[in-house]
């Protein structure tokens, strides 16, 4: 008798199971298709380094004072720049970083006075070659720049928020950047 | 025009060439059938795991089948060192032949049978035992520890569980008088309380009968929580380790193949076969319903539940269902006797 009740038990816990997995069944679907829809990357998301702008002359905030440089314990970062005519400060021509060796540890960030660098939320970041992976921030500060520009000057004080944007309009299209990365992928080549 | 095709028909229904039409038609079945019933356990497969399942080959991942078809085909034929070449070649072939011999006899319809015989039922399971025979054949013949390993447990668990299988075929057949599987459905005429599955005034226990019938059907087609043949997570992938490409490919259909034979079984001894329980639709739509049914139960079973333990499941067998098998067996003797001498 003992073991019939057992064997009612079993099968009813079966049944429970079955009727549990058929639940799921009809869920809809929780995965995201990544190549064709990604996901949004939050506030915090701590992906490469890059330059912030300042929104009155739309030109970095960085005045190369390569403290960051220092700051890397890695070595990763390499910036340059020019004092111009008419300045107190000098403005930044080349700001390299070397993201094969970036460690991700945001010591630069920290220690930049001026909050002139930020993490970015790029995380599409595949790539073909080595070379590939030395970003030069100063071309893609004026990228971004160059896609913000219709809403850049209009208002100042949610300058925060217009950043966001831009920076996400910057990752907005991960299949064409895969495809255009495959493309300098094969000239490399 | 008219005239024309009912000479057609009817040269069609005479010997040599009947038998060339059932053979295309069992051969294209279960070649369409072993294909998108992968599908079909994919998808299902990614439901049940609250994903889409394969999307990309084809809409809705349609052409996906076609597509490990070619890849499968394309791959070199390995022979591994020291294996014995006849039997590793001729294992994938004895596991798929039984079962397209074996579908020769079940009726899709009321006369849509290729072979309407007297032993339909007796003749299936004689076929069906060559299956674990070319399990152990393919296991042994690769020379491979995980594949003897696997051929070892699948004997025994066969073993195990043709016996609860064919007690309750026995049952079926006593209960039937007859081992025409056409016969078998023919008697099952009727609303669905007419079907075996419910004829609980002959056997009280016949649903309990049907689940026995089930269970071992899962066994014998190797499946989830059964898999002892493959049991990837533990053996490689089992007696197939060293199959590549079609060899592979051929164990793979033949699994499904049985599946669907194994199904088509089970629709018939208790589902009551292509009898339509409204009246409405022919005959060939309700077994077919029926049998995907039982089909789309297998999947859902293969993803609801881990694989059990070889010695669970060799309890499961001796000390469960062949006692209850017996019994039942026992019983139905007994009620059948009762009824008729009370007639």
């Amino acid at each position: 008798m003992n073991a019939l009740t057992e064997v009612y038990g079993g099968f009813k816990s079966l049944l429970i199971g079955m009727r549990v997995t058929i639940g799921q069944f009809f869920k809809p679907v929780v995965t995201v298709q990544y190549p064709h829809k990604t996901l949004k990357m939050p506030l915090r998301y701590r992906g490469h380094i890059e330059l912030v702008g300042n929104p009155a002359s739309g030109r970095p905030l960085c005045f190369v004072c390569k403290l960051c440089e220092r700051a890397c314990p890695s070595d990763c970062i390499s910036v340059d720049g020019v004092k111009l005519e008419g300045e107190k400060r000098r403005s930044v021509t080349s700001y390299k970083l070397n993201f094969t060796t970036c460690s991700l540890c945001g010591a630069c960030v920290e220690v930049c006075r001026e909050g002139a660098i930020r993490f970015s939320r790029d995380y599409n970041l595949a790539g073909l070659t080595k070379e590939e992976f030395v970003l030069d921030l100063v071309q893609r500060f004026q990228a971004q720049q160059a896609k913000a520009k219709p809403e850049a000057h209009e208002s100042h004080e949610s300058h925060e928020s217009k950043q966001a944007e831009a920076a996400q309009a910057a990752e907005a299209k991960p299949a064409g950047q895969l495809a255009g990365a495959a493309k300098s992928g094969d000239s490399a080549a | 025009m008219s005239a024309l095709f009912s000479k057609i028909v009817t040269l069609l229904e005479t010997e040599p060439y009947r038998l060339v039409v059932a053979v295309v038609a069992i051969v294209g079945f279960v070649a369409l059938n072993a294909a998108y019933l992968v599908w079909v356990e994919r998808k299902g497969a990614g439901r049940f795991q609250r994903r889409p399942g394969p999307t990309e080959v084809g809409p809705a991942g349609l052409l996906q089948p076609v597509a490990d078809g070619l890849k499968l085909m394309s791959k070199q034929l390995i022979l591994p060192a020291g294996a014995d070449l006849t039997l590793f070649r001729v294992a994938p072939l004895l596991v798929m032949a039984p079962v397209l011999m074996s579908l020769a006899v079940i009726p899709f319809g009321q006369s849509l049978a290729a072979r309407n015989l007297n032993v339909g039922l007796l003749m299936i399971f004689a076929l069906g035992s060559i299956n674990v025979m070319a399990l152990m054949l393919g296991g042994w013949a690769s020379r491979n520890k995980y594949a003897v390993m696997s051929a070892a447990r699948v004997v025994s668990q066969n073993v195990a569980y043709e016996i609860p299988m064919l007690l309750v075929v026995v049952t079926m057949a006593m209960v039937s008088g007859t081992m025409n599987l056409n016969e078998i459905v023919r008697q099952q005429a009727g609303a669905f309380w007419h079907w075996n599955l419910f004829r609980v005034w002959v056997n009280p226990l016949m649903p309990v009968t049907f689940l026995i019938f089930y269970i071992c059907m899962l066994e014998e087609t190797n499946r989830a929580p059964f898999d002892m043949a493959e049991a990837e997570s533990e053996l490689v992938a089992g007696a197939y380790t060293e199959y590549g490409g079609m060899g592979f490919g051929v164990f793979f259909m033949a699994e499904y193949a049985n599946i669907v034979l194994g199904c088509s079984l089970a629709t018939v001894l208790f589902l009551g076969g292509w009898q339509s329980p409204f009246g409405v639709l022919p005959g060939v739509v309700w077994f077919l319903l029926k049998m995907y049914f039982l089909v789309f139960s297998v999947v859902w079973i293969r993803w609801t539940f881990p694989r059990t333990q070889f010695y669970g499941l060799l309890n499961l067998s001796w000390k469960i269902l062949i006692p209850v098998s017996l019994f039942t067996l026992v019983l139905s003797a007994a009620m059948l006797k009762i009824l008729r001498s009370s007639l």
